[in-house]
Parts: C-alpha cells; structure tokens; sequence
C-alpha cells in the first residue's frame, strides 16, 4: 500500500466511528421527525378553510362575495340573521372552524352610495406559533379576493365611483377569542406577531444558555479527567455533593452571565426589525405580571439546573476534552428540538405525540412558559416546574451516585457473550 | 502501632480480579513499599486504600478508621499522590497550593501552604501558571502538595516518576524526612534502587497476591541477592 494510501485509511478508520456518524443520523430522524409531525405546511395552505358565513345583505355585492366564499372554503355554517352570531361561532368551535364572517344588512347598499363597507370576522385562533396562523391567512386572502372583485366590479360598472372607495370597497372589524379571550380589533396575524419576539428570543436565549452553560459543565468534568486532577480532588476532605453542587452552581453563574450578554445583543437586533405598533398590550391583556415573571424565573432557574445535573451525568462519561465534545450532542439535541417546536407551532395545536415529547424534554418549560402565563395556562407552567424539579433532583441523585462509584474512574466493564469478558478501563 | 491494617483485600473490576486477597500492615512512620510487574495490582491497591475504588470484599483500617465505612474520616488523614497525576494549569503553583489547603479548615492553612512551597522549592516559579512547568517542577509542585498536609499516611504511587536524578534524590530525602517525623508513607515504584534505598519493608506483589514481603536486607539475605531488582528477578519471573 503506498504512503497516502496508508494515511488515507488510517485516517478513515479513526473518523469512521459511532461518534461520527450517530449525531448526524439523529439530526436526520429529528427533521424527519418534525418534518412530518408539523405537516406539509402547501397542503395546509391549499386546504379550504373552514369558515361560517352570515349574510344579512340582498344586494349584488354580497351575492358575489357569497359565491366567493362557497368557492373557496368550506362553510359549515350558514345564516342570514346577524343574531345567530353566538350560534355559529358555538358550532365552528365544534367543527374546528376558524372564522366566521358576518355581512350585514346594508354591506352593498353603502359601498353603493360611495361608504366602505364593513365586514365583521370573528376568529378562532388556536395556537401563536408561526405556523398556526396559517389558515388565518388563507381567510385573509380570500377576503382580499372579495375587495379585488367588488373594486372590479365598481370599475367597470359604475364610472361616478370614487376612487378611495373603488379601491378599499370594504373594511374589516376583527374580533379574535384566543385561549379563552376576547381579543377585540385584533387578527390572528397581529397576535402573532405581538408574540413572535416571544416565540424567537426566549427559545434560542434558552437554547444558548443550556448549550453554553452544558458544555462548560461536560468540559470540566472533561479537563479533570484529562489533567489528571480528578484522582486528587476525590481523594480530599470534601464530599461528593459538594464536589457536584460546585461545579453546578459556578456553570449556572456563568451561564446566565452569557445569556445576560446574548440576550442583551439578540434584543437589540430584534429591536431594529420591530415597527411600534397601535396595539396596546396591556388593553388587550398580554402581559406578564410580577407573578407571571417571578414563574418564569424559576422556571429558567430549575431548567437551567436540571440541564447543568443531566450535563453533569454526561460529563462523568467523558475521557478526554475531544470527547467531551461529542457528549454536548446530546445537550444540543434536546435544546434544538423544544426550540424548533415552539417557535413553529403552539403546545395547544400539536399533535398528542408531540406534545409528550415536548413536556418531557425538561428544557422546552422555559420556552412555553412566557405564553402560557400571558394566557394563564398556569397549569402547564406549574406543572412544567414541578417535572423540571423532579428531573433535576433525579439527576443530581445520579450525579452524586457516579461519584460515589469506581465507573467515574475505571470507565465500564462489560461482559462478552459466551462467557468472556471484556474489561475496559478509561 | 499499625496505621495501616489491610486484610484480605480483594478488588474486582466485573470479572476481572485485579487484587486477588492481599493482608499486609504499616506501622507509624514506617515507609513501605509495593512492587510488582506492570499489572500485578500496586495502583489498585493504592486506589483503594486512597478511597478512590471501592472494596469487592475484605477490610482495610487506616488509624482504626474503617475505610469502607467512614471514607469521608479516612480522607482527612491521608494524601495521595498518583502517578501521572496533574494540577489545574490555570492556576499558579502557589493558588494552586492555596485551593487545596482550603480543603482542610481544621488546620492552619498559611502554615500549610509555606510548607508545600518550600517542600516543592520553585523558588519564585510557585508564582507562574501551572501550564508553564515542566514535568519534574509539576511533580515536585505536587509532592509538595501531597506532603503539605501532613498526612498520617502518605500514599505516592511512583513519587520520582519523570523526574531527573537530582530532582529524584531531592524528593526521596523529602519523604524520608517526612517518615521520620511521624508520616506513614505507601509508595509504589518501578525503581529497585529507589525501593531499597527508601522503604523499611517491602511487598512483591504479582497477579493480584503477594507473594513476598520482609525488608529489603531479610529479602537479599533471603534470595541471596546482591540488590532488590535481583530478589525482584527471582520472586516475579
């Protein structure tokens, strides 16, 4: 074999490894798994909304937005008495509609005598995540569809018409009912936007402080490993929970210290993309109280624990810093995976599956909690900090276990089949 | 008075029995040796006595201390030095120094620390980081470190490894000195004339069991040998 030949394989066989190769395939299946769990977001869009109409008008305008309507969605529910509002809406509730839309009485008779025209849409909003407010946009075009078609019509129909009129024939007056609220003049699309910032900042916030904060934890387990210094230290006057609680508690400073600077960069960047808006958050009730940020906190405060004891347990695998490396994976895994979720898609609207994937991967609490507690979804957020806690305590129990053992030291000694043994030692 | 009383010690790593029931004790002051091939058990039995490996079965006392019962009492009285052992390279030789003194509240520890400077003799590199010793600086750094403490059993598996010889020569005095002021010292070495030189009594211990022990002089007498590395020839073939 010649030389490169010889290097060539030799460094071959050294990449080709289960560390390799195991990450890239996980992240595969992930996407995978998203992928198909989110669905196929053209489907959604080509898929006729389910809407409820009310149609109180005789006129010529409305008859055309009603042919309109039926031809691209599918009404569930169909009136022409503007007091059978809180019907429809009980019945879209229960066909897991999305609008119901109301003409009134004199919608073609003002457009006629040169007045906008109102168009009443009540939404039902079932998640603030990005992908949720798909359907929304789906009736919003049709409603655009609508205007472009009137507009046409006063065109080409009328000459007198004036011109603001022809081109804006009609107005909206949203109402949108949202996790028990009555959100009114708002879309769907303002609450998400409101909520956007949300559904980015404190995902990837959180997602940089556990990866940050993880890796510090798995690279000086790592480090005393490699430099040796981890024989000594056990062999001191101090016990074992002081010896994990230490390296905890010092990760966990410098991980807030990071994300405090992140934060502080990522916001500012945010800032620059955000136009004020006429909404106002407090009228509309989305906001967090003193309380609500006191659970956040602590919710933050038990996640960042529980991922520093989970980063600790991988960090008594660790042989050397290269592995250490490769131990964070798993870290980045389960805080790419709740980040992804809950920028995308809201917990409410996910499918069951996803659902107990996204509770169970402890570091998803801290990113749904801001939006749970602006609606006071308590129980989740609770619930979510009583499961972190539990998961925290369990893992510092195992940390402290595995210090108290002869693995952190000696590595695993497993058993061959047919009675041999194979020892290894780290 | 034995310091260390060690019946039949027996330390499994699954199935495999890396120290197969070895007795032996060191009484106070006493500097005693373990030797053997690479493999036989010496770092093992070091580990164990270190609190660092559990026991699979048999007991070990270190000033009537149970080792298996009250480690946490055990690792108040001994220091261990391991034999590749290594000091966090971010640190200086003295905070270095510092960061372990503190481990030990009961005891003064500025005295502690003048005491591991001037056993380690880095004269104003015990300033410098760590990163920048070389290896036989390191090791005196943690001689130093290891002596500071004044242990009542000082446990060094291979004290003068990669160290030259007057560096080697200075830390044997050390221990000596250390042993004659009332520090009982395990030591481990692959160096024969350092055995003989240093231990009052050693072990050969080989495949996990002992399988001589006495002094250096009885065990020359013994195997009519001229030196340790002879008698060693002779008892681990």
């Amino acid at each position: 074999m010649s030389s490169l030949g010889n290097i060539i394989k030799k460094e071959a066989r050294e990449l080709m490894t289960p560390t390799t190769f195991i990450p890239i395939i996980l992240i595969a299946v992930m996407f995978g798994t998203l992928g198909n769990a989110f669905g196929n977001i053209e489907e959604t869009m080509q898929e006729k909304p389910v809407i409820g109409l009310i149609n109180a008008d005789e006129g010529n305008f409305s008859a055309n937005a009603n042919l309109i309507i039926e031809g691209y969605s599918d009404v569930v529910f169909k009136s022409n008495d503007t007091l059978e509002k809180d019907k429809g809406l009980e019945e879209l509730k229960e066909k897991e509609g999305i609008a119901l839309l109301i003409i009134p009485s004199d919608f073609s008779e003002k457009i006629l005598n040169n007045f906008p025209s109102e168009i009443e849409i009540y939404w039902i909003m079932k998640g603030a995540g990005i992908l949720d407010s798909i359907s929304s946009a789906v009736v919003e075009e049709l409603i655009k569809i609508i205007n472009t078609n009137i507009s046409y019509e006063l065109i080409s129909t009328n000459a007198t018409v004036n011109a603001t009129i022809a081109l804006n024939p009609t107005y909206r007056n949203e109402t949108t009912y949202f996790k028990g609220r009555e959100l009114k003049g708002v879309s769907p699309g303002d609450i998400t936007n409101i909520l956007s910032s949300q559904s980015t900042l404190i995902p990837i916030v959180m997602m940089m402080v556990i990866i940050m904060a993880g890796s510090t934890v798995i690279s000086s387990m790592a480090l005393e490993k490699e430099n040796k210094t981890l024989e000594t230290l056990l062999t001191l006057p101090v016990n074992r929970i002081s010896i994990v609680a230490g390296k905890i508690i010092s990760s966990a400073m410098i991980g807030l210290i990071l994300a405090v600077i992140y934060m502080a960069g990522y916001s500012n960047f945010l800032g620059s993309f955000e136009i004020s808006g006429q909404i106002n958050l407090i009228d509309l009730g989305l906001y967090l109280s003193p309380s609500d940020f006191l659970l956040l906190g602590l919710s933050v405060f038990v996640t960042l624990i529980a991922a520093l004891s989970f980063c600790m347990l991988l960090g008594t695998m660790a042989k050397n810093f290269k592995s250490a490396q490769t131990l964070t994976f798993p870290v980045t895994l389960l805080a790419l995976i709740p980040m992804f979720i809950t920028m995308f898609k809201d917990f409410d609207t996910l499918p069951a599956a996803l659902k107990v994937l996204l509770f169970g991967i402890p570091f998803s609490h801290p990113m749904m909690a801001p939006r749970a507690l602006i609606f006071d979804d308590y129980i989740l957020v609770i619930s979510g900090i009583i499961y972190v806690g539990i998961f925290a305590i369990f893992m510092i129990i195992l940390a402290v276990w595995v210090f108290k053992t002869d693995r952190l030291l000696t590595g695993s000694v497993r058993r061959k089949k047919k009675g041999r043994s194979l020892f290894k030692l780290k | 008075m034995a310091v260390v009383e060690v019946n039949n010690l027996v330390k499994s790593y699954g199935p495999l029995e890396a120290v197969k029931g070895i007795t032996f004790s060191i009484n106070r002051g006493e500097i005693f040796g373990l030797i053997g091939p690479n493999g036989a058990g010496k770092t093992t039995t070091l580990r164990v006595l270190s609190t660092l490996l559990k026991i699979s079965s048999g007991s070990i006392k270190i000033m009537d201390y149970d080792l298996e019962k009250e480690p946490d009492e055990v690792r108040k009285i001994i220091s261990y030095l391991p034999e590749d052992a290594g000091a966090y390279k971010n640190l200086s030789g003295r905070r270095y120094l510092e960061f372990i003194a503190n481990f030990f509240q009961e005891k003064n520890t500025q005295q502690m620390i003048s005491r591991g400077m001037e056993i380690a003799n880095l004269g104003e590199r015990i300033d410098d980081k760590v990163d920048t010793y070389s290896k036989g600086m390191m090791r005196k750094l943690l001689v130093g470190r290891a002596l500071m403490t004044e242990p009542k059993l000082a446990i060094l598996d291979e004290p003068t490894s990669g160290l030259d010889v007057n560096n080697a020569q200075e830390i044997r005095r050390l221990v000596k000195s250390t042993a004659r002021a009332g520090t009982t010292v395990l030591l481990s070495s692959h160096n024969m004339l350092e055995v003989e030189f240093m231990c009052d009594r050693i072990a050969l211990i080989s495949n996990g069991i002992i399988v001589e022990e006495g002094t250096p002089r009885d065990l020359m007498e013994k195997y009519n040998a001229k030196n340790i590395e002879e008698v060693f020839t002779k008892v681990v073939r």
